[in-house]
């Protein structure tokens, strides 16, 4: 089954990479679509037999690479997170593919696109599925890859390249250093197989290792590799500025790789190596604050743009802030349902914005649209429904999912993670302004484009409107269905109350909970689901805690979020004229915000043109100063030897060789004819 | 082993084709007919030879395999040795391999004195493969400087505008090095009274001599790599060499430098290598660096592939002298890898400029429209040279860096700079050349590549993409040779310390 699941893609990619353009366009949509069908049924076939029945295990294919002590096997980790992850892939990259053979049915390269949708469901299948950190680096560029050739998929346009580009470099930043890390755990551990690690982890609490000249406590110096190699591909803070010109590929894309998967391979990298990050308390508070950062950062960037697909981007960047922080305070599994939830609805979030490109002749500046609700009205519902689960409005997801990541933060016992609860409770009201601000300047007002594309506006064939369709659902109700087996349920607290006492009294002793499920089966619901696939200390146990959090903690973000669709409806509803009030009266601020924190310019300064500088540098120092200095030198020196050299052009190469030989083997001879004497 | 002396077979099978063609008479025409065919039919009997060997090779064993013994300059006792292990059965393996590559890439590109090309060609092959198979030193010396005359030939004949400049600048610089080699084997031959490399390689001399016979052997082995600072004349020497002799430069002649380290460097002065392994370890992560920064703002093709081809030669270098099993593995594994790709990537820039006449980058833009399968092609190698892990240059880098890692992490964290510097040249290469929208009508009017082209390079990339996902198809049969190495390295490593003490005590009391 897991053959099914994670190599249906791949056969998906080479039958239409090679076949795609003789068999012609419908054979080659079938066949992805088909595959994809395929990988989904699978995978939750998979959730039942791992997940529902606690059987996780591992299918080893064959051997990768074997160099010394370092061995490395092709293999399939089919465990309860890994399964997870497949079907949120599977299901979402579903629902694009679908919507693509609608989307892009104008394009003369639908097929070509289709069979990259195929090869990045591929790499992401095996960044989850592996049992090692080679076989996820293996994925984890493999997405990169996939990443780089979709955004860039328009190539004839120069920003698309740039942009596939400067996704691909930066990436690579993070790549380095989790190359890295993998290095590290292989010096400290002798090998980079989770098995071994994570069996490891615990002996080498207290091991120090020597990395770049510090004396540093091993896991610590790991796990900040690690991390930083998960904040490339997770667009977080420093490391974010691919993501929002990677807006430059077909909206499809931007959903299924820019918004429900690849950028949460981070937050899934740091689930998976959670018996690491749970010894190094250090680095899990950089994590909170780098995840604040990010949440905050991005929500106040979302809330001036004008570019729809922009704003949707900078939302996601915020969200995977959210799924950081709760990694960073021990909550992995609200992260990961966190992650879920959001690949639904900003997946639905996508490809509404899609729909709506697509209605108005390929335009994405908010500015030129307006008054759209009429005659798109289903759209408009998936874009209320995606935003509504967006900003955690109960009963959609994203109230369910965020509410517990916010808790978990608040019942945190690290300053960090009351630090992170206060951020982004003032993003949480950012995020839904800037939701409603994107729902009011699209769909209400008047209408803002020309006439012409005005009577072009149509809904979108019902190709496209199905996985919408089928998206929503999961933004509706994947928040209240998997909150109890995810996050551990209402339930759970009474029970829940009644363990934390009891730590409290044991405090001193190492005691272990017991982790059978037996009798008390709700009690540790997400024990039993999550099983061994994610490990978080007794003392580092945020949910547990969040459980218990006050009332007020609980409605907080609710509150918060409905006051910012308030806002949003008082100042783009009623006066057309307070938008630019406001920004006349901050203009730093609003300069600030517009101009997305000047990243892109600061890093431009110091590294993009300082490299190039360099390189031009060091072009000039091989001319003046290595060649003035060596051979060039030795040329005008003997510069009869030079013209003797340029005649050897002019013919009797045979003879010259020949004296060469000649010339070479009697000067030996004759050196170890004497040396033979000597000795 | 086998009776068969297969070794001396593929080496001197070439000088075979060679007098074939040189007995050639005719019209023009027919000559140069036939010689293209003598020496493709030569190549390829010679790369069937070297699949035989590949397949009867041992690889549970570091001993020397299919070796030969016989007599030379008797009096002096210096002996024929022929012989190979997994450090060098791959080398001889690529040497056969891409000789036919090159062969064929010259088909149509080359037409005057087609005969004389493909007898260079041929010579070369034989030098190559003498290089790698020789156990004797003298005799390595002879096929390893012999390399020098077919090359220095190509570059010079068959080159571009500045052919002579080039060719002079790589003659000047390759054969300085090599005198200093020769003394110093001469010098080893005095100590020992040996010039057997595996007598050498068991029997070390005193650390003290070590030091000055390495920093010799290190001149010669440092221009051929080529290390920083004497790579300048690489990128010239690319420049100007027809396509073909780039194939071969990037892809047998600059892994002499490598295999010498391995073969003399490491076992002979083990002590010597395991001093000046740190300040290696340097070079090699500033040739990373500064390479590719330069390679990141050429406008000429072949100069950009030339620079990547120092950057991952960096890799290279520290690979081999970190003395880890990790490392020296990556290093070969690397070498080979690095043979595949670039000498692909050179092929590639032949493709266009055989259509256009130019390696300006700025002349091209927008070709995957007419281009689609030259598109794809180029995109593997590309991603090949990145380092993309399903890819050959995945394994190589990331070994070495690993092996690295283990001695000096601050090194490792530099060198490995060099994956986002090697991302951002070769994406703007591609991204200039391949993609955009069309400037040059010339450039987008292009033919896509013929059977030929097609022929030559989809194996090479089948190769690159087979050798990253099963790379132990080469580390199986290196790694028992390698161990041995390592661990007869390792066991002169853990003594260096009090070596160097020694060392500069007796240099106090001579001072005294």
């Amino acid at each position: 089954m897991e053959f099914i699941a994670v190599f249906a893609p791949l056969i998906g990619f080479i039958i239409t990479g090679i076949f795609g353009t003789k068999m012609g366009k419908w054979p080659s949509i079938v066949i992805t679509c088909g595959a994809m069908f395929a990988a989904a049924a699978a995978s939750i076939y998979l959730f039942y037999a791992v997940n529902l029945q606690h059987a996780p295990y591992t299918t080893v294919l064959a051997n990768w690479l074997t160099s010394g002590e370092l061995s490395v096997n092709w293999a399939l980790r089919i465990d309860q997170l890994t399964v997870v992850m497949m079907c949120v892939i599977n299901i979402v990259s579903t629902c694009v593919h679908v919507y693509s053979v609608g989307y892009m049915s104008h394009d003369d390269h639908q097929i070509r696109f289709m069979s990259y949708l195929n090869l990045f469901t591929f790499a992401m299948l095996m960044l989850v599925t592996a049992d090692n950190l080679l076989q996820l680096f293996f994925g984890w560029e493999g997405v990169g890859l996939a990443s780089y050739l979709l955004i860039g998929f328009w190539h004839h346009k120069h920003s698309a390249n740039a942009a596939a580009q400067k996704a691909f470099v930066v990436n690579r930043v993070g790549d380095l250093t989790l190359a890295l890390g993998m290095m590290g755990c292989f010096a400290v551990f002798g090998s980079i197989n989770f098995d071994v690690i994570f069996a490891e982890a615990s002996k080498y609490a207290d091991t120090d290792f020597v990395l770049f000249g510090q004396h540093l406590h091993a896991m610590t110096a790991i796990c900040l590799l690690l991390f930083i190699g998960s904040m490339g591909k997770s667009a977080q803070i420093l490391l974010h500025t691919w993501l929002p010109d990677a807006m430059e590929g077909p909206t499809p894309v931007s959903a299924l790789i820019h918004a429900a998967t690849m950028v949460t391979a981070g937050v899934f990298l740091l689930a998976r190596l959670s018996p690491l990050f749970e010894y190094a308390p250090e680095i899990r508070v950089m994590i909170t604050l780098v995840g604040t950062a990010t949440a905050f950062i991005a929500a106040t960037i979302g809330m001036t743009q004008f570019d729809i697909k922009r704003v949707i981007a900078y939302s996601t960047m915020s969200q995977l802030g959210y799924m950081f922080f709760a990694l960073g305070v021990s909550a992995y599994s609200a992260a990961i349902f966190h992650l879920m939830t959001h690949a639904f609805f900003k997946a639905l979030l996508f490809l509404s914005a899609g729909s709506v490109i697509h209605a108005l002749s390929d335009e994405q500046d908010m500015r030129k649209m307006g008054g759209l609700w009429k005659k798109i009205p289903f759209t408009y519902i998936m874009m209320w429904t995606g935003a509504l689960a967006l900003a955690g409005i109960p009963p959609f997801a994203g109230f369910y999912s965020k509410d517990i990541v916010m808790e978990a933060a608040y019942a945190s016992s690290n300053w960090s993670g009351q630090l992170a609860f206060w951020m982004s409770l003032a993003a949480v009201f950012m995020t839904s302004f800037y939701s409603w601000r994107l729902i009011i300047m699209t769909f209400h007002g008047k209408p803002r484009s020309s006439e012409e594309v005005m009577d072009h506006v149509h809904e979108s064939p019902s190709v496209m409107l199905v996985p919408l369709f089928i998206l929503a659902m999961g933004a509706v109700f994947s928040g209240a269905f998997f909150y109890e087996p995810f996050v551990g349920g209402e339930k759970a607290a009474a029970h829940g109350e009644m363990s934390a006492g009891h730590e409290e009294a044991g405090h001193h002793q190492p005691e272990v909970v017991p982790h059978e499920s037996g009798g008390e089966d709700t009690v540790w619901a997400r024990q039993s689901f999550w099983g061994d696939s994610i490990l978080v200390l007794d003392e580092n146990d945020s949910l547990q805690a969040a459980h218990h959090a006050p009332k007020w903690v609980k409605f907080s973000p609710l509150a918060v979020g409905l006051l910012g669709i308030i806002m949003a409806y008082l100042i783009y509803m009623t006066g057309p004229g307070v938008p630019d009030k406001i920004r006349r009266a901050v203009p730093a601020l609003h300069a600030l915000s517009f101009n997305k924190w000047y990243f892109d310019e600061i890093y431009d300064f110091l590294f993009v043109r300082r490299a190039f500088g360099l390189g031009r540098i060091f072009t000039k120092a091989d001319r003046k100063i290595i060649d003035r200095f060596g051979p060039d030198g030795g040329a005008t020196a003997s510069g009869a030897t030079a013209k003797l050299f340029s005649r050897f052009q002019t013919g009797f190469i045979y003879q010259y060789a020949f004296v060469m030989m000649i010339a070479v083997i009697s000067l030996l001879s004759w050196f170890v004819f004497r040396a033979g004497q000597g000795g | 082993m086998t009776g068969l002396p297969i070794l001396s077979i593929m080496t001197f099978l070439p000088l075979v084709g060679v007098l074939i063609i040189l007995l050639l008479r005719g019209e023009e025409q027919d000559v140069a007919r036939n010689s293209r065919y003598a020496a493709l039919y030569t190549s390829l009997f010679t790369l069937a030879f070297a699949v035989y060997m590949y397949l009867n090779f041992d690889g549970s064993t570091a001993d020397f395999q299919f070796v030969e013994k016989g007599e030379w300059l008797r009096p002096l006792g210096i002996g024929y040795h022929m012989g190979v292990d997994g450090i060098s059965m791959f080398f001889v393996l690529l040497s056969a391999f891409l000789t036919p590559v090159c062969i064929i890439s010259a088909w149509e590109s080359i037409e005057k004195r087609v005969r004389e090309y493909m007898v260079a060609f041929l010579v070369l092959e034989c030098f190559m493969i003498g290089t790698f198979c020789a156990l004797n030193s003298i005799l390595f010396y002879v096929f390893f400087e012999g390399v020098l005359i077919p090359m220095f030939i190509i570059i010079g004949v068959w080159g571009g505008p500045r052919r002579v400049y080039a060719s002079y600048k790589f003659f000047l610089y390759t054969l300085l090095g090599s005198v200093l080699m020769l003394i110093a084997l001469l010098v080893l031959f005095a100590k020992t009274g040996s010039t057997d490399i595996p007598t050498l390689m068991a029997n070390p001399v005193a650390p003290s001599l070590q030091i000055w016979l390495w920093l010799a052997f290190f001149a010669s082995f440092a221009v051929k790599l080529p290390m920083w600072p004497v790579h300048t004349w690489l990128p010239d020497a690319h420049v100007e060499a027809p396509t073909a002799g780039s194939v071969i430069l990037a892809g047998v002649l600059l892994k002499m430098g490598g295999y010498g380290f391995l073969r003399f460097s490491l076992p002979i002065m083990p002590d010597a290598s395991a001093f000046f392994g740190p300040y290696m370890l340097w070079l090699g992560v500033i040739a990373i660096i500064y390479t590719s920064l330069v390679a990141l703002v050429q406008e000429d093709m072949k100069k950009l592939v030339a620079y990547s081809s120092v950057a991952h030669m960096g890799y290279v270098t520290i690979g081999v002298f970190t003395g880890t099993v990790q490392g020296i593995e990556g290093g070969i594994f690397q070498m080979i890898s690095h043979a595949l790709i670039s000498g692909a990537l050179f092929l590639c820039v032949g493709v266009v400029y055989d259509r256009l006449h130019t390696r300006d980058i700025s002349r091209y833009g927008g070709i995957v429209g007419n281009m689609p399968v030259y598109a794809f092609i180029m995109m593997v190698f590309m991603l090949g040279s990145v380092g993309l892990p399903g890819t050959s240059g995945f394994i190589g880098e990331f070994l070495t860096l690993m092996g690295a890692f283990q001695i000096n992490t601050l090194a490792t964290l530099f060198a490995s700079t060099g994956l986002v510097l090697g991302a951002a040249y070769m994406l703007l290469l591609y991204r200039r050349v391949v993609l955009g929208p069309p400037v040059n009508q010339d450039a987008i009017e292009m033919p896509d590549m013929n059977k030929r082209e097609i022929g030559l390079l989809f194996p090479i990339a089948a190769l690159v993409l087979w050798l990253g996902v099963f790379p132990n198809t080469v580390m199986d049969r290196i790694g028992p040779s390698v161990d041995k190495l390592v661990a007869d390295y390792q066991k002169h490593v853990k003594i260096e310390l009090e070596m160097t003490v020694d060392v500069e005590g007796k240099k106090e009391e001579s001072a005294e």
